[in-house]
């Protein structure tokens, strides 16, 4: 008989869809982190994919730092006609305005930070008890100790000393009032397998995955786009550059890869022959060495 | 279509688990694999660069590259288990990196519970230590199908076959007592990479493959059970919508066995048989499905099926009961408590149960088993009965590491306790 497997992107797609099924049969109101990049699309496909024919059973949940991508934006509420699924937008902007955290200053002022407020408060006021992400253990050092499903107590903290152990694929998702778990079904996926998986997939992507000409300036190494609420140094100046984005975050520290790709093949490419990891270009993991580890315990993404 | 695209989207995945004492090199060859592999790119390397600079260590630290928390930058040490990926072009690999050390048995037993291979190391200088038939233990305990013994360190005892000889004989009189169905030896140096990925010109008289060779080529498809049919049901799929009204799929992931439209099923508690009318997964259907495929399936006939139940073939069912004897593994601080209740979850069903009898406590350095001090605090193991408030279906461990595995959960704290292998 000939030798039945599955190759290394089946069986991912598997655990994954085995994670988000456990998530809607051991919680009673969870929620889908969609951010409109690429590893929340593919969550989101996997959740479609898990639930098929039914919808999915749970609504997503977009923090928006008003200063995400207006193709960002747009890409999303296309997704989600299309698909018939629910979006609960919640901004950051309405937090600074009920002075429930105030914005940073100076020419390196991000809203990275204070969106971790908005999402608790989004958590506690929708009463969510669960909340999916597209974290990877690959994406950054302090996430390779995260589990699939991460506890957080009634403050939204995470305690990596004091982590459930997690063995087989049996997830413990007990938790006492007011805590809540973060469930990230992509742990074991790294960026190429993503990549790899959008082709086979044929999953649709928002444009600025794709190389197009876009006003940047350069910072500390890293291209960033330029907006009208950027302040520039004396140093930096704006030019028009073919760019594409390798992570979509906040404009404000997304960083931009020069580049000509034009198909997910051209990516997968590019990367399979990339020297810098992907989050290099996170301008807001450069503000220290546990700069992920001490945003995660505070109830990051 | 590109050169390189599409080739790799026909790999294998394989997981496998490294343990070794703190200063047998473990960060070292695994930062090597990730090194030699390319896995490692220009922003770690260099900010481990500076880091081994900063710290005063002579050249680059590659064990930098694994330790992942605050914590263990400080102190030194890996506390946790810890997740790394790489990929070459046959095979992706995920490492559960955990700690040697004694008091962290409960991670190694974690990080074994998912992975086909095990990777032990060994220091040339010091041979077969205590700690190397610990990990050896955990490793056979945990069904790990292959165990690779890399001694490494080879340059500090001169490449010298004598002593590669020494420790493989040391090490296979006490694998004797163990049940590992495949185990290898490579004399390697994680730190000049000697017979990692590159045959070292220094063991001339090693005729064997290189550890890399062994990553990518020991055979594992074969160490999922497929012919014992084990569905647990994990959710029931019914769409409100008019297309699909009657619609009601049994969503899940095979744990066991091949599963083909058409073929007679016994569903369980319940006994009754049916027959599987599709095998669906987003817009088609498959004609068969098998371990570890995660699929929804719909059956001819009307029954009563929820979560926590489990299709099966009609010949070769689970076991059915609610004693159970077990291995248990012990992961809190609180001790187990004899006559202690606990929750149960064993494949997608909960349960609760108390613990009757502590049989045995293992001794894992002597792998004795005391029956004088039974209690079962954190990292001990052991053997136990329990009772169940409804039967489990399982199969025992050493068939299946899917229906044989358990975890218990403290009913207080809702902590996970207890890792269990069923007998």
């Amino acid at each position: 008989m000939e030798e039945l497997k599955v190759n290394h992107l089946r069986e991912l797609e598997s655990e994954s869809i085995f994670v988000i099924r456990e998530v809607a049969a051991q919680f009673e109101r969870p929620t889908l982190l969609f951010s409109g990049g690429k590893d929340s699309i593919v969550l989101f496909h996997l959740a479609r994919k898990a639930f098929w024919p039914a919808k999915v059973p749970f609504p997503m949940l977009h923090i928006d730092t008003g200063h995400n991508f207006q193709e960002t934006l747009d890409f999303r509420d296309d997704l989600m006609e299309k698909t018939g699924a629910s979006c609960i937008a919640r901004l950051v902007q309405d937090s600074i305005n009920n002075g429930r955290v105030v914005e940073e200053k100076g020419v390196n002022a991000s809203r990275n930070v204070l969106q971790t407020v908005t999402l608790l408060d989004a958590i506690e006021e929708h009463k969510f008890d669960c909340a999916l992400g597209g974290g990877r253990r690959d994406e950054e050092k302090a996430r390779a100790k995260e589990r699939f499903f991460s506890h957080r107590d009634e403050f939204g903290q995470w305690d990596p000393k004091n982590q459930r152990p997690e063995l087989w694929n049996i997830f413990n998702g007990r938790k006492l009032m007011g805590e809540h778990f973060r469930v990230f079904p992509i742990s074991n996926w790294t960026e190429l397998d993503v990549w790899q998986y959008i082709f086979m997939e044929s999953i649709e992507l928002p444009c600025l995955y794709f190389t197009h000409k876009r006003k940047v300036f350069k910072r500390d190494g890293v291209w960033l786009a330029w907006a009208p609420f950027i302040q520039l140094r004396d140093s930096e100046k704006v030019e028009v550059r073919d760019v594409r984005c390798r992570t979509i975050g906040d404009i404000t520290c997304t960083g931009l890869t020069l580049s000509t790709a034009n198909t997910v093949e051209d990516i997968i490419v590019e990367i399979a022959a990339t020297r810098v990891t992907e989050r290099g270009g996170r301008y807001d993991d450069k503000r220290s060495d546990a700069a992920m580890e001490d945003r995660k315990k505070e109830g990051y993404f | 279509m590109t050169e390189s695209a599409p080739g790799y989207l026909d790999m294998e995945l394989m997981r496998f688990t490294t343990a070794g004492s703190v200063d047998d090199g473990k960060s070292t060859l695994i930062g090597r694999l990730l090194f030699d592999s390319k896995a490692i790119f220009e922003d770690q390397m260099e900010a481990i660069t500076s880091a081994s600079i900063r710290k005063g260590d002579e050249g680059v630290n590659l064990a930098l590259l694994t330790d992942g928390l605050r914590a263990e930058r400080e102190q030194g040490i890996t506390i946790d288990v810890a997740y790394r990926y790489f990929a070459t072009p046959k095979r992706k690999f995920i490492i559960a990196d955990t700690p040697g050390h004694i008091q962290y048995t409960r991670n190694m037993v974690t990080g074994a519970s998912t992975a086909n291979l095990a990777l032990i190391l060994v220091d040339s200088r010091h041979g077969v230590i205590e700690q190397t038939l610990r990990h050896a233990y955990i490793a056979s305990l945990l069904q790990i199908p292959h165990v690779v013994i890399c001694v490494n360190k080879m340059d500090l005892v001169g490449y010298s076959q004598k002593v590669f000889e020494q420790i493989r004989g040391q090490f296979l009189k006490f694998a004797g007592k163990l049940d590992i169905k495949d185990v290898r030896f490579v004399p390697i140096s994680a730190k000049f990479g000697d017979n990692v990925v590159e045959r070292s010109l220094n063991t001339g008289w090693y005729e064997g493959p290189t550890l890399m060779y062994l990553l990518e080529n020991i055979h594992i498809a074969g160490d999922l059970n497929l012919v014992d049919v084990r569905f647990p049901v994990q959710y029931v799929i019914r769409p409100q919508s008019d297309q699909f009204h009657d619609y009601r799929g049994y969503a899940g992931r095979l744990a066991g066995g091949i599963m083909k439209r058409g073929d007679r099923v016994k569903v369980l508690p319940s006994g009754l048989v049916s027959k599987i009318k599709s095998i669906d997964m987003f817009n088609s259907s498959l004609d068969a499905a098998f371990a570890p495929q995660s699929v929804s399936i719909t059956l001819e006939d009307d029954l009563d099926i929820s979560r926590g139940d489990m299709l099966t073939g009609v010949k070769n069912g689970p076991l059915c009961e609610q004693d159970i004897r077990l291995m248990i593994c012990w992961l809190n601080k609180k001790p187990m408590l004899l006559n202690g209740k606990y929750a149960v979850k064993h494949t997608t069903r909960d349960v609760r149960c108390i613990v009757k009898e502590v049989d045995y406590k293992m001794n894992i350095n002597t792998l004795e088993q005391d029956y004088e001090n039974r209690e079962i605090g954190l990292n001990d193991i052991g053997c136990i009965s329990i009772r169940t408030t409804k039967p489990l279906f399982f199969d025992p461990y050493r068939l299946n590491r899917t229906t044989g595995s358990l975890i218990l959960i403290d009913e207080a704290t809702n902590e996970t306790v207890g890792a269990g292998m069923i007998i």
